[in-house]
């Protein structure tokens, strides 16, 4: 009976991608904290982490052709604008602070779910020596 | 796994950023410099800032499905010159006066220029910050497993 990797691991190594995402789209944000215009934009984490994990589980359209396009499943994912508190005069919506607050928070689940994964790999290694 | 994209987007951010603190030295270190004639006046100089952009619009990357453009991190269009008029003190004794008596003096407002400054170097802090908590999650991955 072969170990499957997909199986063992769960959810966590799709967590772990979307959190990675995440800070790169939060860490864009505040990049442009002082562009004119510029909107802030964040995903809906649980809509992009279902979508995530229905690509190992759920149907999915057949492509044939590498031109083909992915269905979407769930309409609801992607990225979204932020609701700002204070909007600036010229047009960005970047709140250092929302955003800073954010990216921390979103660096910590980071490590949460780091922490979930590597006792999942600690197991398998136990399983293996059998200790 | 992309954490390097976070670091790319926090140096362009810290470019942008030290560019500016860069104009503001320049603007304040100008900001009495005289001159005789409109033409050859020191104008006060402001970075243009614009979103950076992924190549192709709706990029994908292959583990996480993110359907949009995330964008790049932030870009420097230019460096445009100050429109604002300039400031004409008559002072027939000064050695640069011309026929008129007037001298010129540059259109820099040093109170916006300290504001800027205060602002560039929050900002730039913040693109540090992003990177060192970037640097600790990369390190992180580095130790899975073991």
């Amino acid at each position: 009976m072969a170990i499957s990797f997909d199986n063992a691991l769960g959810i966590h190594q799709s967590a772990l991608g979307v959190r990675v995402e995440r800070a790169e789209i939060i860490a864009n944000n505040l990049a442009n904290a002082d562009t004119p215009g510029f909107k802030a934009r964040d995903i809906d984490f649980r809509a992009v982490l279902n979508q995530e994990s229905e690509k190992y589980s759920s149907v999915k359209l057949d492509k044939t052709n590498h031109g083909h396009l992915d269905g979407l499943l769930s309409p609801d994912e992607g990225l979204k604008f932020r609701n700002p508190h204070q909007p600036g005069i010229d047009g960005n919506t970047v709140e250092t602070q929302v955003e800073h607050s954010e990216y921390m928070q979103n660096a910590m689940r980071y490590q949460a779910t780091f922490q979930f994964l590597n006792s999942k790999f600690k197991g398998l290694t136990g399983a293996i020596k059998g200790e | 796994m992309s954490l390097g994209n976070v670091f790319d987007i926090a140096g362009t951010g810290m470019m942008a950023q030290s560019l500016r603190l860069n104009t503001t030295a320049s603007n304040i270190a100008n900001a009495e410099a005289v001159s005789s004639s409109i033409d050859e006046t020191y104008r006060a100089r402001h970075v243009v800032f614009a979103q950076l952009h992924n190549q192709e619009m709706g990029y994908v990357r292959d583990d996480v499905t993110v359907n949009e453009d995330i964008g790049n991190g932030v870009q420097v269009l230019g460096v445009v010159e100050s429109d604002a008029p300039l400031d004409a003190r008559y002072n027939p004794d000064h050695p640069m006066a011309d026929d008129q008596g007037y001298v010129y003096y540059p259109n820099v407002n040093v109170v916006e220029e300290m504001a800027n400054m205060i602002s560039a170097s929050r900002s730039y802090q913040t693109n540090v910050d992003i990177m060192s908590t970037a640097k600790t999650m990369m390190q992180q991955v580095l130790t899975l497993g073991q």
